[in-house]
């Protein structure tokens, strides 16, 4: 059987607490929410901290607050199912309670969170395996190596963002409040991330993120998240696309954000995208096609994941076609 | 009939699996346990130059660490390749072989001191491919075999096929693929050694050949046979990955030895893909003559299977990738050709359907791809070409029964398939394939002439009956079928019947549970074992009653006059009875196999008491953009002989479309090899359950499932087998269904969404093998056909 | 909240004082700090029933329900279990007699080899729980975490409907057996 390493548990009761142990302890310590990323890495042992600060009972990190009209503040230890299943997400932001509903399995939606899915550590074939069998490889530039496997000849990590909810907070333009002992910052979801494998969040190690804030929808706003992944359940992202366009009078795009998943270290944006579609009909077929031809030259997919990544970049434009075509109706 | 066999009754076993009180291997546990972790070769191939112990020695809460020293002596399931060390002794040939083992206190304990064993390793090349095995005589990843890295390579000519092509109207030549994949079972291998209270050595483990690694932990343990008892808990599924004896075995057992205390090992999900014993990996190439009918005149088949490390049962496999070939459709002359290479991978063996769903994909694309070509309906001419009952084929192989035509027919009507077949329209469509399977190896793995199975029946005066069988549980319901024919000769209900099974001193011997042999093995055993207890009680009752003794009926517990049936007395009277006219009432049953018709070498493996059938038709969907294939229905037809319990059929049939639908779709036991410049690494890729792919409930489609019975003369109330046979028109059907969608083939399994589009793009409208390497074949056996005036032996070679 | 006491903490030697509620009843006991929920019901409380597959969260075989909610005990730390709610295959039943899941599972064919049978069990408990009349489609939702190897599905959603029928209120009913062809009259034992 695997087993977690043996490690020293704190648990924290405020945010007060909670910061001040990660400050002092440094990279000693790592902040757990659901424990559906970390513990699966630590019996891996791809982290191995001596240190685990629990979020599980810190006040005030599940609280919601607001509604459709005003913005929704979601406390980052709320849970994925109820992202998926609160009717207030469901009536304001749809694309993120089904970006939320789509994560892993029921029992991780139990248990996994929305803060947790955000600081998704980023996956890769040769990262995502146990000690002995990266030994076997000689393990790789994320840690322990001096080689990325995938991309032998670069300097840079290349793991992937596989997060279901990440692209969706991007286009929908949310922010997130991040906690240190030093203060507290807040920054739009977009900017939580890094094109790195490594160092993919810029949330500092002895910050904790506490709250995800939804911007109020407008009417003339429509959102969609669809997912590509091999079987129904269980697998993480290959492709994920989130889109969010608003609509004008006459029906042609006013503005749009287009964010693909699971195509690079962070959810890339599609500007390129964006940038033709203003002013264009959704329902011009051509427009669809082309557009989808330009958020998908943001999809960088390396032989890193599941499926070939030639197939991943062609599925990429597919779907963020069928995303866009869905907008339309 | 009023007794158990055809009834849909819950199983025997089914309480304690839903109260979750049913003990598998890791739910054993003993006072003073200690746990076990093997460390394992990061190397794919390499001499082991020293074993550094100190570091795990010292570690908190170790109490003993073994290494190859501690095993000379080699073992392996066949007789002929007995190539394994329990800890690598010289060499390590694969990543995950075991090199150490350390016993401690716990299991995180002794984790963390496997990872101090320091071994210092001389790499020699890796050789990744069966290519590559070919292509390479040095360095050997064996010192035996057929040269080089080959393992084993055989020739069969069974007739002149050159000859029958040359004479044919057409002929057709294709190339496939199959990849390897692996059983996941979703229990992981576990084992509890134990020296008894007694002080014999108990070996629990996850196995389904108790027998054969009985056999094994005697040699080498150094031990005699009757100085260790091995018993087999029921398990959380098999499908053949379990019937190796396994080094963590054999070391558990000697580590209890050393220490004096239990000595548990439960493997993680990454060790047994890292044990696998699974599909191998086949290359094929097939070529077929017909006539202007479309009879196979002549049918030729190559194949060259990727072996991985080490041998596991590698020949029969090897030997298995052409035997059942013949046993579906008339083939009047029969060439096989087949190659095992070694290569530093885990080991292939056997999973669910041994060596034969490779070529069954291959031949039965093939032939949609000859129907095509000829105008013919593939359904009508598999129904026009199936096999007579009660024939030999080319190959020697003495068939039964055959319920193929009406399984065909049965999913012909169920799908619709003649309305809709060519007709779905652009991205759906509908793919056929029957196939055939054995209901039990006909000779067993070492070579001897005692039974295969054996049924020992304790009856008791309460009126309990025991029945003691060392045949194995893994799933299958094997503990069932062993009550429930008991049951039905007696007159009991199942509920009646206790079985202890899969202990080597308390039970005889059976096999194990592989190659579908235990219904008509063990099945036929425990008829005879009961019918001689029948005939105890029968002769008692018969005096009691005043009666002839054929008058004595057994139904519901009672023993009484068929003639006038409120004239009777209870089982457990009946039983006290016969124990007071003859003493203790016991009663044994044993089954051995018909001899082969082949008397040739290689002749025994293919030979069975029966043959199952079954057809499929498969109705997909294809996303032409993406080249995703979705499965809509699967209607199923199998010829079981006799449904002995019609929902317990139903699973395994469905359980065998599952398993199939896995591997059409999605299952890849496959290697990552980096890039040789910067280093020799060849590791599994996908070694988890989220990344290794089975189909969840959101992947599975609609089956329906239709049984065939025409009962089998061979089989215990003429059931024949059902655990593998489904399994095999699957992935074929699957392909060929892909065809009818978008008009393309993929000739290599499994059929996934890449494969697809790039067959949409390639001018060729095809994707798969483009050829077949150069393999220096042995002279080939000739054996005549039976209707060509061969007698089953092999002609003389010339001096 | 905040507090001038000291963060409570735990490990990484020495065991640690656990109590929760398993089954309905309180237990208390000393585990050591690495372990899972998982590892406590099957080691330190000889609770079997709940099996492993994986223990990263990607099978289903260790599926409870914690608080209520279906969990992967092979993810939940067993520092985090205190004053929880833990209900296991073992606790679906309240005496001697089957709980009507159980008991459909066993008549339907539900369970094969068993192994994945208790997390389906609990994950089927949590559903009809939720939704008794839950359609054919919410039950697949429902157990897609749950793999298994050995039954192609169907018969175990069949069991989940006939045991939701049961806990409705309606009569148990028969396991839906497939079409025969061509049974004949008793071909006697063989040989």
């Amino acid at each position: 059987m695997m087993r977690l390493p043996r490690f020293r548990y704190l648990a924290p009761r405020s945010l007060r607490e909670a910061t001040a142990a990660l400050a002092d302890l440094g990279p000693e310590a790592l902040p757990v929410a659901g424990g559906t990323d970390l513990f699966p890495n630590m019996k891996r042992r791809q982290q191995t901290p001596p240190v685990v600060v629990g979020l599980r009972g810190v006040s005030g990190l599940r609280a919601v607050s607001g509604d459709p009209a005003r913005g929704l503040s979601l406390g980052a230890m709320t849970r994925l199912c109820d992202v998926a299943g609160g009717r207030a997400l469901a009536a304001g932001w749809p694309a993120l309670a089904r970006a939320a509903s789509l994560v892993g399995t029921p029992p991780l939606r139990n248990m996994g969170t929305i803060g947790g899915n955000l600081c998704l550590d980023t996956r890769c074939t040769y990262w995502n395996q146990t000690h002995e069998w990266r030994r076997s490889i000689g393990y790789c530039l994320k840690r322990d190596g001096d080689v990325c496997w995938v991309a032998p000849g670069s300097s840079r990590c290349w793991a992937v963002s596989s997060s279901d909810t990440a692209p969706v907070l991007c286009a929908l333009g949310a922010e997130v409040t991040l906690v240190s002992r030093a203060g507290e910052r807040r920054l739009p979801v977009a900017d939580l991330f890094a094109d790195d494998g490594i160092r993919h969040l810029s949330r500092r190690p002895d910050e904790v993120l506490a709250a995800v804030h939804l911007p109020a929808p407008d009417p003339a706003d429509r959102t969609v998240y669809l997912k590509l992944r091999r079987r129904g359940a269980v697998d993480f992202p290959v492709v994920g696309v989130a889109a969010k366009v608003r609509l004008g009078a006459g029906g042609a795009v006013e503005s749009s954000r287009i964010f693909l998943g699971g195509v690079g270290s962070r959810p890339q944006e599609a500007s390129e995208a964006s940038d033709f579609l203003q002013g264009r009909r959704l329902d011009d077929p051509e427009t669809v096609e082309e557009a989808a031809r330009l958020a998908a030259r943001v999809a960088k997919p390396l032989q890193n994941t599941d499926f070939a990544m030639g197939w991943r970049k062609g599925a990429a434009r597919e779907y963020a076609a069928r995303a866009l075509r869905e907008l339309a109706r | 009939m009023p007794g158990p066999v055809g009834k849909p009754l819950r199983r025997i076993d089914a309480r304690g699996k839903v109260t979750g009180e049913t003990r598998f291997a890791d739910d054993l546990s003993l006072p003073g346990m200690l746990h076990m972790k093997l460390a394992r070769s990061t190397v794919p191939h390499a001499r082991i130059l020293g074993v550094d112990l100190a570091a795990a020695w010292a570690a908190d809460g170790v109490r003993a660490v073994l290494t190859g020293a501690d095993f000379p002596v080699p073992f392996g399931i066949l007789p002929v390749s007995q190539d394994e060390h329990a800890l690598c002794t010289d060499k390590v040939r694969f990543v995950g072989d075991p090199v150490a083992a350390v016993v401690a206190v716990d299991e995180l304990s002794a984790e963390e001191a496997a990872r101090l064993v320091e071994v210092r390793y001389e790499l020699l090349a890796t050789i990744a491919s069966p290519e590559e095995a070919l292509s390479t005589r040095e360095p050997r990843i064996h010192e035996y075999g057929d040269g080089g890295n080959v393992h084993k390579a055989v020739a069969f000519d069974f007739g002149d096929v050159p000859a029958a092509l040359a004479g044919a109207e057409q002929v057709f030549e294709d190339l496939f693929f199959y990849q390897g994949n692996t059983h996941l079972a979703l229990e992981q291998h576990a084992t509890l050694a134990y020296v008894d209270p007694d002080g014999l050595l108990t070996i629990a483990s996850c196995t389904q050949t108790p027998h054969y690694l009985h056999r094994a932990a005697a040699k080498v343990l150094g031990l005699p046979a009757n100085r260790i008892r091995v018993l087999a808990p029921p398990q959380g599924g098999g499908f053949g990955g379990k019937t190796d004896p396994f080094n963590h075995e054999i070391v558990a057992a000697k580590a209890a030895l050393l220490t004096g205390r239990p000595v548990k090992i439960a493997l993680t999900r990454e060790e047994v893909f890292l044990c696998h014993r699974g599909r191998h990996p086949v290359l094929m190439r097939m070529r077929t003559g017909v006539d202007r009918e479309g009879r196979m005149l002549g049918h030729s088949v190559e194949t060259l299977l990727d072996g991985g490390a080490y041998g596991s049962y590698g020949v029969a496999s090897t030997f298995y990738t052409g035997a059942l070939e013949t046993v579906t459709y008339r083939m009047d002359r029969y060439r096989f050709r087949g190659c095992r290479t070694f290569t530093n991978k885990p080991p292939c063996g056997p999973k669910r359907g041994h060596g034969t769903p490779q070529p069954r994909f291959g031949l039965e694309i093939h032939i949609d791809k000859i129907c095509e070509k000829l105008g013919r309906d593939p359904a009508e001419w598999r129904i026009a070409n199936a096999i007579a009952p009660r024939s030999l084929t080319a190959n020697w192989l003495e068939v039964g029964t055959t319920g193929l035509v009406r399984c065909l027919e049965a999913v012909v009507a169920a799908s619709g398939w003649k309305a809709r077949f060519r007709n779905l329209g652009p991205g759906r469509g509908l793919g056929i394939a029957s196939s055939a399977y054995m209901c039990g190896a006909g000779l067993p793995i070492y070579f001897n002439e005692m039974p295969h199975s054996g049924v020992q029946l304790l009856l008791d005066r309460g009126g309990g009956v025991t029945a003691f069988c060392g045949s194995t549980e893994v799933g299958q319901g094997s503990d069932n079928v062993l009550a429930l024919l008991v049951a039905e000769v007696l007159g009991l209900s199942p509920s009646d019947v206790k079985v202890v099974t899969g202990d080597t001193s308390l039970a005889p011997v059976d096999l194990g549970s592989y190659s579908s042999r235990v219904t008509l093995m063990m099945g036929n055993a425990a008829v005879e074992a009961a019918t001689r207890a029948r005939e105890r009680l029968a002769e008692a009752a018969s005096a009691h009653l005043e009666i002839p003794i054929e008058r004595v009926g057994f139904a519901e517990g009672r023993v009484f006059d068929v003639g006038d049936p409120s004239r009777g007395v209870t089982f457990a009277e009946a039983v006290a009875r016969a124990e007071t006219a003859g003493g203790t009432v016991g009663t044994v049953g044993s089954y051995r196999p018909p001899a082969p018709r082949a008397r040739f070498k290689g002749g025994g493996v293919g030979p069975s008491p029966a043959y199952s059938f079954s057809a499929a038709v498969v109705e997909v969907e294809v996303d032409p953009t993406t080249g995703v294939v979705r499965v809509e229905k699967v209607w199923v037809a199998h010829d079981i002989g006799r449904a002995l319990n019609p929902v317990a059929v139903r699973g395994q049939v469905e359980g065998s479309v599952y398993m199939g639908l896995g591997e059409a779709l999605m299952e890849e036991q496959a290697f990552r090899r980096l890039p040789p410049r910067l280093s020799g690494a060849l590791v599994h890729q996908a070694p988890s359950m989220l990344d290794y792919k089975s189909p969840t409930t959101l992947d599975m489609p609609e089956v329906e499932t239709i049984l065939i019975e025409d009962p089998d003369p061979n089989g215990p109330f003429g059931a024949k087998e059902v655990g593998q046979g489904p399994l095999l028109p699957i992935p074929p059907a699957v392909a060929n269904a892909v065809y009818d969608a978008v008009r393309v083939r993929v000739d290599e399994s499994p059929v996934t969404p890449e494969k697809v589009l790039a067959a949409l793009r390639a001018p060729s409208r095809r994707t798969g093998p483009t050829s077949f390497p150069a393999v220096t074949w042995p002279e080939a056996l000739r054996i005549s056909p039976p209707w060509e005036g061969g007698d089953g032996t092999a002609a003389k070679v010339k001096p | 909240m905040d507090s001038s006491l000291p963060v409570p903490e735990v490990g990484p030697r020495g065991k640690f004082r656990l109590a929760l509620s398993v089954n309905g009843e309180r237990r208390e006991i000393l585990v050591d700090p690495y372990k899972t929920l998982l590892e406590v019901l099957r080691e330190d409380l000889g609770l079997t029933g709940t099996k492993h597959g994986c223990e990263l969260g990607e099978c289903g075989a260790c599926a409870v329900l914690l608080d209520g909610d279906l969990a992967l005990s092979c993810l939940v730390a067993a520092v985090e279990c205190g004053d929880r709610e833990v209900t296991t295959v073992e606790g679906l039943r309240d005496g001697p007699e089957l709980h009507p899941l159980q008991a459909a599972f066993a008549d339907h064919g539900a369970a094969q080899c068993g192994y994945c049978t208790p997390g389906m069990l609990v994950a089927a408990r949590w559903v009809l729980d939720r939704k008794p009349d839950a359609t054919r489609e919410e039950i697949a939702e429902a157990l897609s975490g749950q793999l298994c190897r050995c039954t192609g599905y169907q018969q175990i959603y069949e069991a989940v409907e006939a045991a939701g029928r049961v806990l409705r209120g309606e009569a148990p009913t028969a396991p839906r057996l497939p079409e025969v062809h061509g049974r004949t009259p008793d071909a006697g034992p063989g040989r």
